[in-house]
């Protein structure tokens, strides 16, 4: 881990930055707030994107496996809460009845009445891991044929596998409707905790009132999202310093040796798939009911892309160094939005307009910086003269960004 | 009968698309066993630049016969791509040939989504149309339609594709290049220039991409900027399929993916009854793509296999 | 020296094509045992190695471990059976530390996965504290404990070499199979190593060399088995192995 959260080594200096880190993500939105919603919004999708780059860095920063269709676990999760947490479920009935009416008939009576008319409504306790297990499985489907491919072959087959996802979500509309085609899913559930439904009551503008105190809806899924990243920096760190951990490095670096030291490889790499695809489903479930709403739009290739690139850019493996990777990759673009108004004022006319300069940051970030720095804007740091190994030593040379 | 008949046609011009494109990412592979992924974008490149220089050639020349026009948008737009992917081996590829397999990718990646937003900046976000020069009215042949346009393609197709077998087998570059893919070491020693070789081989891919872009464009009667993406990633397909590094097998492999396509597309809606239909086609490469590398790797015609680790 | 038999291999037999790599290899190692196979280049030697640790399937053969049956069918399980190897071109995983190359070692033979890595109970904690322990105990044996939390691929090339022992050593093996240990070593590396096989010998385990290096082999081993085109043509101590004429022949005449 890097000098700066580096709890075995300097256990005081680490919690005093993470504790200033926290402190500093509890109090953001209220100062946000004062600038309107659309930032704390951002943020919010921006903790989601670190969750997914987080989930991602297990499989191709830790095991070193190149997954380039991994947005389609996202769109598994969030599929998954829109037909279990919206009245989709109904659709769904309705068109078996329309098309296969002794199978749909059946199926009515067995669901019942309410469920015929209003879908089924899972409660998010429920829908989340269930979005982790069925995400997990297709993670080790999809995984298992990769097995024996190298890097390139590998990228390609899991971005075919990524784009078959989301050219059954376009399609599976008729004849049973399951994910609505193009147009979507919407009238998804928001995340209700403990009665409380944080998309605010019907009436309350979006206001959430906890102990009393009101906030935006945008606010309570802030925190809620901030306390699910942190239990996913949570797992992950605790996963990478752990035998299952070193044993997806070993992988990584050289998996004839891995084997040779008697590691299944086989099943530690279904695992990896397996276990970055969980947090791919947690995510998506999350950002149904976060959107209320999803369509195939959301889950388009350069979504995948871009949480590649959030790991590899970010610092592949290195778990600050993805952190950061997901903000800049996220929170950045947003701030392109407002380059309209600087192009106008120098060049008189718009140029480059925001939604393509998003685009473009993207492409340019990935060329310059895998030329430039190809282990990424903050990598691992680099033990080179660190003999003892219970010192710290203050000078150390490392590649650590100095943010 | 007849329907089965049309379906080869549309799957052999559609094949013969594949196989163009299918051949510049195994020349890619075979000298540097590299995935060239922004390959596809070339041929989108292609596609746009041709339509730039056929509606020029329809304000200057009205008159020119349909295919001389789109010749000429070809011999404009095969420079261009050239460039272009001369460009990209330079600034992307060249300086990473010895990082781990991961930089080169992440790098052609970025290229794609760069030239994406280029062709987004130059020539707009919406699909922009493909002059009609050509004559629309098909040809008749026992019951089967066939469009000159889609003629053309047939013809310059197989002439590309004699054109680069003939310089492979039987020209010197052509064995030089054969043996950088074999072995650039022994290759350079023999007093071939790798570097060389590799820009003559991005140029020949550039230049095939060219004219599989503007004639997909006639075909299809459009272009616009994320055109290359999907039909990139199906040539690629179609390489592995027939062997990548394999010039054959790229031509096999374009061809047999084009006719499982149009097969598959006409008739899964009634093989599966109707449960999956023609919008599914696109499902095919990926499939067949993931079939062969599961379960031979080497494709159709053998040769270079993807096992290294 | 108890008279127990490590590995014993009986007609051993494995063709690639139209090559018979290894024709009927037979040889026993008995525990304690520093156990050499040597051979002109291209002998078989390589092959033998990699049937035993599993990357080949034998076409014939029978082959018992610590008294076992011993066949492996993939390459991961040949560590839990008991024989650790090295690599010719020293593998590491570069990026880990050199304790952390170690305690992959430790993997084999330990057992906490998501649950444990996740929630981190005592069964767990105790286990991964225990990894550590015996993998710097290890890096202190082979002489590199100042180099504990070093990148692997920063340490000079006989360091990492003893890294790669340590990490095999790690597995607790009934047999350390080394292959070419001392290639690219100066004299001094080679005397390093010399000491640290001696070392392990003492300790009492079983090590199968392959090595060109036949002064190191000749000084070091207690006995020796000589392949020539898969063949074995010479069985025996090294003194004895050294005045076979069919072994001098092999080195020094015809064809090579």
């Amino acid at each position: 881990m890097s000098i700066h959260f580096d709890i075995k080594h300097n256990p005081k200096k680490a919690y005093r930055n993470l504790g200033l880190v926290l402190v500093a993500a509890i109090i953001f939105p209220f100062i946000a707030a004062n600038f309107g919603n659309s930032w704390v919004r951002i943020v919010d999708l921006s903790l989601l994107y670190i969750m997914l780059a987080l989930g991602l860095n297990i499989v191709v920063g830790f095991a070193g496996l190149l997954d380039l269709g991994y947005i389609a676990f996202y769109a598994l999760g969030a599929y998954m809460t829109a037909v279990f947490a919206s009245p989709q479920f109904s659709t769904i009935l309705q068109s078996f009845v329309d098309n296969y009416p002794s199978v749909g008939n059946a199926l009515v009576s067995f669901f019942g009445a309410e469920i015929t008319q209003n879908g089924i409504h899972l409660s998010v306790w429920v829908i989340v891991p269930i979005s982790a297990a069925v995400a997990g499985l297709f993670g080790a489907i999809l995984g298992a044929p990769t097995l024996k491919l190298r890097g390139d072959y590998l990228a390609i087959v899991t971005l075919g596998f990524g784009e078959i996802i989301r050219i059954f979500m376009n399609n599976l509309y008729a004849p049973i409707n399951i994910t609505n085609g193009a147009i979507g899913v919407s009238g998804i559930d928001p995340v209700k905790i403990g009665g409380l439904s944080l998309a605010g009551e019907a009436g309350s503008h979006s206001t959430v009132f906890i102990f009393g105190m009101g906030m935006p809806s945008v606010n309570a899924y802030y925190f809620l999202f901030l306390a699910l990243c942190c239990l996913v920096i949570f797992v992950t760190v605790r996963l990478q310093h752990s035998r299952l951990g070193r044993a997806f490095v070993a992988i990584r670096e050289d998996e004839i040796a891995a084997k040779a030291m008697g590691i299944n490889t086989r099943n530690i790499k279904l695992l990896a798939f397996s276990l970055g695809a969980s947090f791919g489903g947690v995510a998506g479930s999350m950002f149904a009911s976060f959107q209320g709403f999803v369509s195939p739009e959301s889950f388009a290739l350069t979504e995948s892309i871009a949480v590649l690139a959030m790991v590899v850019l970010g610092g592949m493996g290195h778990i600050p160094g993805v952190i950061l990777g997901g903000i800049l990759l996220s929170a950045l673009p947003e701030v392109l939005r407002y380059s309209d108004a600087p192009q106008m004022a120098l060049f008189g006319q718009i140029i480059v307009p925001p939604e393509i300069a998003r685009m473009m940051l993207l492409g340019l970030a990935m060329v310059v910086i895998m030329l430039t720095r190809p282990a990424g804007l903050w990598p691992s740091p680099k033990h080179e003269d660190r003999p003892d190994a219970d010192v710290d030593a203050p000078n150390q040379s490392t590649d650590v960004v100095k943010v | 009968m007849d329907t089965f008949i049309q379906q080869i046609i549309n799957g052999l011009v559609q094949g013969g698309m594949y196989a163009l494109v299918a051949l510049g990412y195994t020349m890619v592979y075979g000298v540097l066993n590299l995935i060239n992924f922004a390959h596809g974008d070339v041929l989108m490149i292609g596609a746009m630049t041709g339509i730039t220089i056929l509606n020029l050639v329809q304000q200057v020349a009205p008159g020119l016969p349909g295919v001389v026009k789109i010749l000429i948008a070809i011999l404009g737009s095969i420079p261009v791509c050239i460039a272009v992917n001369v460009a990209i081996e330079r600034i992307a590829y060249r300086r990473l040939r010895n990082a781990p397999r991961l930089a080169p990718l992440i790098t052609a990646i970025g290229v794609s989504i760069l030239l994406q937003t280029s062709a987004m900046i130059i020539w707009g976000r919406n699909p922009i149309g493909f002059p009609g020069v050509m004559p629309s009215e098909s040809f008749q042949i026992s019951g089967v339609f066939i469009s000159p346009t889609q003629v053309m393609l047939l013809v310059l197709a197989v002439l590309c594709m004699l054109g680069l077998v003939y310089m492979v087998e039987k020209t010197r570059m052509g064995r030089a290049m054969r043996a950088v893919a074999e072995n650039p070491r022994v290759a350079g020693l023999m007093g071939v220039d790798s570097n060389l070789i590799i820009v003559l081989t991005f140029s020949i891919g550039a230049a095939l991409a060219a004219v599989a872009g503007v004639m997909w464009g006639a075909v299809y009667s459009s272009a616009h900027f994320a055109m290359g993406v999907v039909p990139g990633m199906k040539a690629f397909s179609a390489a592995v399929l027939g062997g990548i590094g394999n010039i054959y097998g790229a031509m096999v492999g374009g061809v047999v993916l084009g006719l499982v396509e149009s097969l598959g597309a006409g008739y899964l809606g009634d093989l599966t009854n109707n449960l999956f239909g023609s919008q599914y086609q696109d499902v095919f490469a990926f499939l067949a793509l993931i079939l062969v590398l599961t379960l031979k790797p080497s494709g159709i015609m053998g040769e270079r296999v993807a096992d290294r680790a | 020296m108890s008279e127990e038999i490590i590995l014993s291999i009986n007609g051993a037999s494995k063709r690639f094509g139209g090559l018979q790599a290894l024709s009927d290899v037979s040889l026993k190692i008995m525990r304690g045992q520093i156990y050499g196979l040597i051979g002109p280049n291209g002998a078989g030697k390589t092959t033998f190695f990699n049937v035993i640790t599993g990357l080949y399937q034998p076409d014939t053969g029978t082959f018992e471990l610590g008294g076992k049956p011993y066949s492996p069918s993939a390459p991961h399980e040949v560590a839990k059976a008991g024989i650790a190897r090295t690599f010719q071109n020293i593998r590491l995983f570069g990026e880990m530390s050199a304790v952390e190359n170690v305690m992959v070692g430790r993997h084999v033979r330990t057992h906490q996965g998501v649950f444990g890595a996740v929630f981190h109970h005592k069964k767990a904690r105790e286990e991964e504290a225990a990894i550590r322990k015996r993998a710097l105990e290890l890096l202190d044996f082979v002489g590199i404990g100042k180099f504990a939390n070093r990148t692997a691929r920063l340490l000079s090339y006989g360091d990492q070499r003893r890294l790669e022992i340590a990490r095999a050593l790690a597995t607790e093996p009934q047999l350390l199979a080394l292959d070419e240990p001392a290639a690219g070593m100066n004299a001094t590396e080679k005397l390093g190593l010399r000491d640290l096989l001696v070392k392990i010998k003492a300790e009492g385990k079983t090590i199968l060399l392959i090595e060109h290096d036949v002064k190191l082999v000749m000084g070091l081993c207690d006995r020796l088995t000589v392949l020539d085109y898969g063949k074995p043509i010479a069985e025996g101590v090294p003194a004895d192995v050294q005045k076979n004429p069919a072994v001098i022949e092999a080195y020094l005449g015809g064809g090579h």
